[in-house]
């Protein structure tokens, strides 16, 4: 096979650099696989391993600093064929740290190398997330105070399937290379590497050294048993393929006939857990089964089971333009939170208003018609209560009438739920006329 | 005629859908969350992706993959999310990578209050990027425009190869309302211009009759380089100033001279007002009917309403504004597009009404501001 290696630009690395060496092995390693430039696409960021695109005749996609894995991950999804080979180094690790660990939960069909010279060789030898503390780096005293990550260690908790941490002058490097690329899921190796131009000035590292340090490490090398399991992008597909198409919204006919001909504003005031947005939502479907123009916006806090939950809804014969509600010409009061959320707006009310309270809900002074409902004597649960109170106006034909309110429910909800709906919206409706 | 309930941020989903939109990520945050939900119902089965982002950076930065792998693709936010998007659309504008970005905006600053609705970003989406290049916005006002305007910014990502931005608000995408949404008339779809055949492939050359590279996608026959540096036709880095600023201004002028095809806007002109509202946004719906109101009576106002709003349609104003005495901006925020407005009419008594306090500007009170001059 011929070598991928761009003769036009040859690697620029410090003479020494264990980059060098690495790039010239990755070629060996393609030209084994007889992959040809097009198979490939080399994901690089930001520092002296970033420059590793460049170097090769292959797809290139060089990125900001810690993001390659993002890149990788859209690229490999989108061309599930691609060889996609990633190479950081331990500064990416550091500020893509979150990228990295997502990457060996996902599993997807990537390879990892991890060029560690354990310090920014680029910027003036900073120290990284792999800089050991005892090392002389361009941080003054602040590598001593930080311990220095294994790379390893947390690709194995995080999930990756495939771990190998090694020296960038281990003999059969190519054959790992091609192994970990040949795995079926995402695959990490920690090449330990020496940085001639910055760190080793100040500190004696040589392939030795690193062999020794690394012997007294337990060894993490290739498939990592316990992590096995589907690759990403297959499994996508394979859960992708059992889902159904979802057709366009097909939308209510208009059959039914609106009770008036003028613009309604109606405010449900309640508690979260109560369906007050559901709520406002059948307003609009018996809107629409009418014909009307609908608008809903709905106001809740950012808890989820407390605090007040609001739902706006706008009927009108007439193209709705603002949608705000300034003066309603229903308010339903059924939470007490959501009644003091709006508290200021009860002044505003006029008697053509019609106001549907729960017993148990204080509300402001009004002008307002005010209509009172004992759900509990009915025993109507709380989250009932605003259904039923749509029940209520539907039978005081206000806004909305009974075969508004039957289109809607019977539009959005299916059988058992249908049937006790239209049974909750009748014997509310009997509680407005006694 | 079947009328459906839609909330904006679903129109969105659909109109991207529609576009041919086959990637999204995106990080869940209110009020974008819906566009994620949408998302994921549609694309699994239709052969797309959607994925969950580990966060903002991620969820951008695999759209940028994605896009350049050939797919189209889309990623929403809102503002806390767009501060984290912002080294990526710089990346996207300088190595002219296509995605849609929609921004959902909510009140600011910083993570602010997340259920209520703001136009606060409209400046940050201009200028969020490093270098400070053009990028399109387009605002929505309706469930109908984030549908149809979602696939104009499609069109116009694929056309110019640049980020373009749907700039929502919380009170547009977490609306709903009845809408047609299949009698909808939608604009054509276009795609990624490929090279001719025959010619050798340099992933940023530029023809000579055209202002934006041809596109071919990581994975195909021919390796493609796709790098953030400044770089040369060739993807490779270049330090060659001629060659640099040209490059430059080509991002710059591909855009702004491009405008005046995609100014997106609905005028409303009264023959003998002296004012002309001007506004964008949720803010057009209390425009329009103060607009309304005004046609009765015996001192009628114009109004602009802008639905693209990057770059600046500075003919379009103009023109629309040549009647006009008074300019009045209205806006969710304290001042922003009211800047642009005035560098445009340096001439006209250019007067901006705005607040920031969650609520919508109502039309009484625009009604109130036209009244007193």
């Amino acid at each position: 096979m011929t070598s991928l290696l761009n003769k036009e630009r040859p690697p620029v690395f410090c003479p020494g650099c264990t980059h060098d060496r690495i790039a010239k092995v990755l070629d060996s390693t393609y030209q084994h696989m007889g992959l040809k430039g097009n198979q490939i696409a080399m994901v690089s960021d930001i520092g002296c391993s970033g420059l590793f695109d460049t170097f090769f005749h292959t797809h290139a996609f060089h990125g900001l600093h810690g993001r390659a894995l993002t890149y990788a991950t859209g690229m490999k999804l989108a061309h599930p064929e691609l060889n996609v080979i990633v190479t950081m180094g331990d500064g990416g690790m550091g500020i893509g740290g979150a990228h990295f660990l997502s990457a060996c939960r996902r599993n997807l069909n990537l390879t990892l190398l991890v060029l560690n010279n354990f310090n920014f060789g680029m910027t003036g030898g900073q120290f990284s997330a792999t800089t050991p503390p005892d090392a002389v780096v361009g941080s003054g005293f602040l590598n001593e105070l930080e311990r220095p990550m294994d790379v390893c260690k947390v690709a194995v908790s995080a999930g990756a399937t495939y771990v190998t941490r090694c020296s960038a002058y281990r003999k059969d490097l190519a054959e790992e290379l091609e192994r970990a690329i040949r795995h079926d899921g995402f695959s990490v190796i920690d090449i330990w590497g020496i940085c001639v131009g910055r760190y080793a000035k100040k500190n004696r590292l040589t392939p030795k050294k690193i062999d020794e340090t690394l012997s007294a490490l337990p060894p993490v090398e290739g498939v990592v048993e316990e992590n096995q399991r589907k690759e990403y992008g297959k499994h996508y597909r394979e859960e992708a393929g059992t889902r159904k198409t979802v057709p366009l919204p097909s939308g209510i006919e208009p059959e039914c006939t609106p009770p008036g001909k003028t613009r309604q504003e109606i405010i449900i005031l309640g508690d979260a857990g109560q369906r007050i947005i559901t709520a406002g939502d059948l307003l609009c479907f018996a809107g629409l089964s009418a014909g009307l123009r609908v608008t809903q916006k709905n106001e809740y806090n950012i808890t989820v089971l407390r605090g007040p939950s609001i739902s706006e809804v706008i009927l009108s014969p007439d193209e709705i333009l603002f949608t705000g509600i300034e003066t309603p010409s229903v308010v339903i009061a059924i939470g007490q939170e959501g009644v003091n959320r709006r508290a200021q707006l009860f002044d505003r009310l006029h008697p053509g208003t019609l106001v549907i309270r729960a017993d148990d809900v204080a509300i402001p002074e009004t002008a307002a018609r005010t209509v009172t409902v004992d759900f509990k004597a009915q025993s109507i649960r709380a989250p009932e209560r605003a259904l039923a109170s749509l029940g209520i106006l539907a039978r005081l034909e206000t806004a909305i009438n009974i075969s508004m309110l039957t289109a809607a429910l019977k539009d959005r909800f299916r059988e058992p739920i249908l049937s006790s709906s239209l049974d909750l919206v009748r014997r509310a409706g009997q509680n407005a006329e006694s | 005629m079947a009328i459906s309930l839609m909330e904006g941020n679903e129109a969105i989903a659909w109109g991207a859908f529609e576009a041919g939109c086959r990637f999204y990520a995106g990080y869940p945050i209110t009020p974008a969350t819906t566009i994620f939900n949408t998302m994921l119902r549609l694309l699994p089965p239709a052969g797309g992706i959607c994925i969950q982002g580990e966060d903002e950076i991620a969820s951008i930065g695999s759209c940028l993959g994605a896009s350049m792998a050939g797919l189209k693709v889309m990623t929403a936010t809102s503002g806390p999310g767009l501060s984290l998007y912002s080294e990526h659309i710089s990346f996207a504008i300088g190595s002219e990578i296509p995605i849609v970005i929609t921004v959902v905006q909510r009140l600011g600053p910083s993570t602010g209050s997340a259920t209520r609705g703001a136009d606060g970003d409209i400046q940050f989406m201009r200028w969020g990027n490093s270098g400070g290049l053009p990028i399109i916005a387009l605002a929505p006002s309706d469930v109908r425009d984030c549908f149809v305007l979602t696939i104009h910014a499609f069109n116009l990502a694929e056309e110019f190869r640049c980020p373009v931005f749907v700039a929502s608000n919380k009170e547009v995408s977490m609306t709903k309302e009845g809408v047609d949404i299949k009698a909808v008339e939608r604009p054509g779809i276009i795609d990624r211009a490929t090279p001719p055949s025959g010619v050798p492939f340099l992933p940023f050359d530029v023809a000579p009759s055209r202002s934006v590279p041809y596109f071919l996608p990581i994975g195909s026959d021919f390796p493609v380089r796709q790098t953030s540096s400044t770089h040369g036709p060739d993807g490779y880095i270049t330090t060659d100033p001629g060659q640099i600023a040209r490059n430059q201004a080509r991002l710059r002028v591909k855009l702004l001279s491009a405008v005046e095809r995609f100014s997106f806007h609905e005028a409303f002109l009264e023959k003998g007002a002296d004012t002309l509202v001007l506004t964008y946004g949720v803010t057009a719906r209390a425009a329009k009917d103060v607009y309304q109101k005004f046609k009765q009576t015996a001192s009628p106002v114009s109004l602009l309403v802008l639905k693209t709003l990057w770059p600046v349609p500075e003919t379009l104003i103009r023109e629309k504004a040549r009647e006009a005495k008074r300019v009045i901006v209205l806006e969710m925020n304290d001042g922003q597009y009211v800047r642009e407005v005035r560098r445009i009419l340096p001439e006209k008594q250019v007067d901006f009404y705005g607040k920031m306090n969650g609520k919508l500007l109502t039309p009484l009170e625009i009604q109130e501001v036209i009244s007193n001059d």
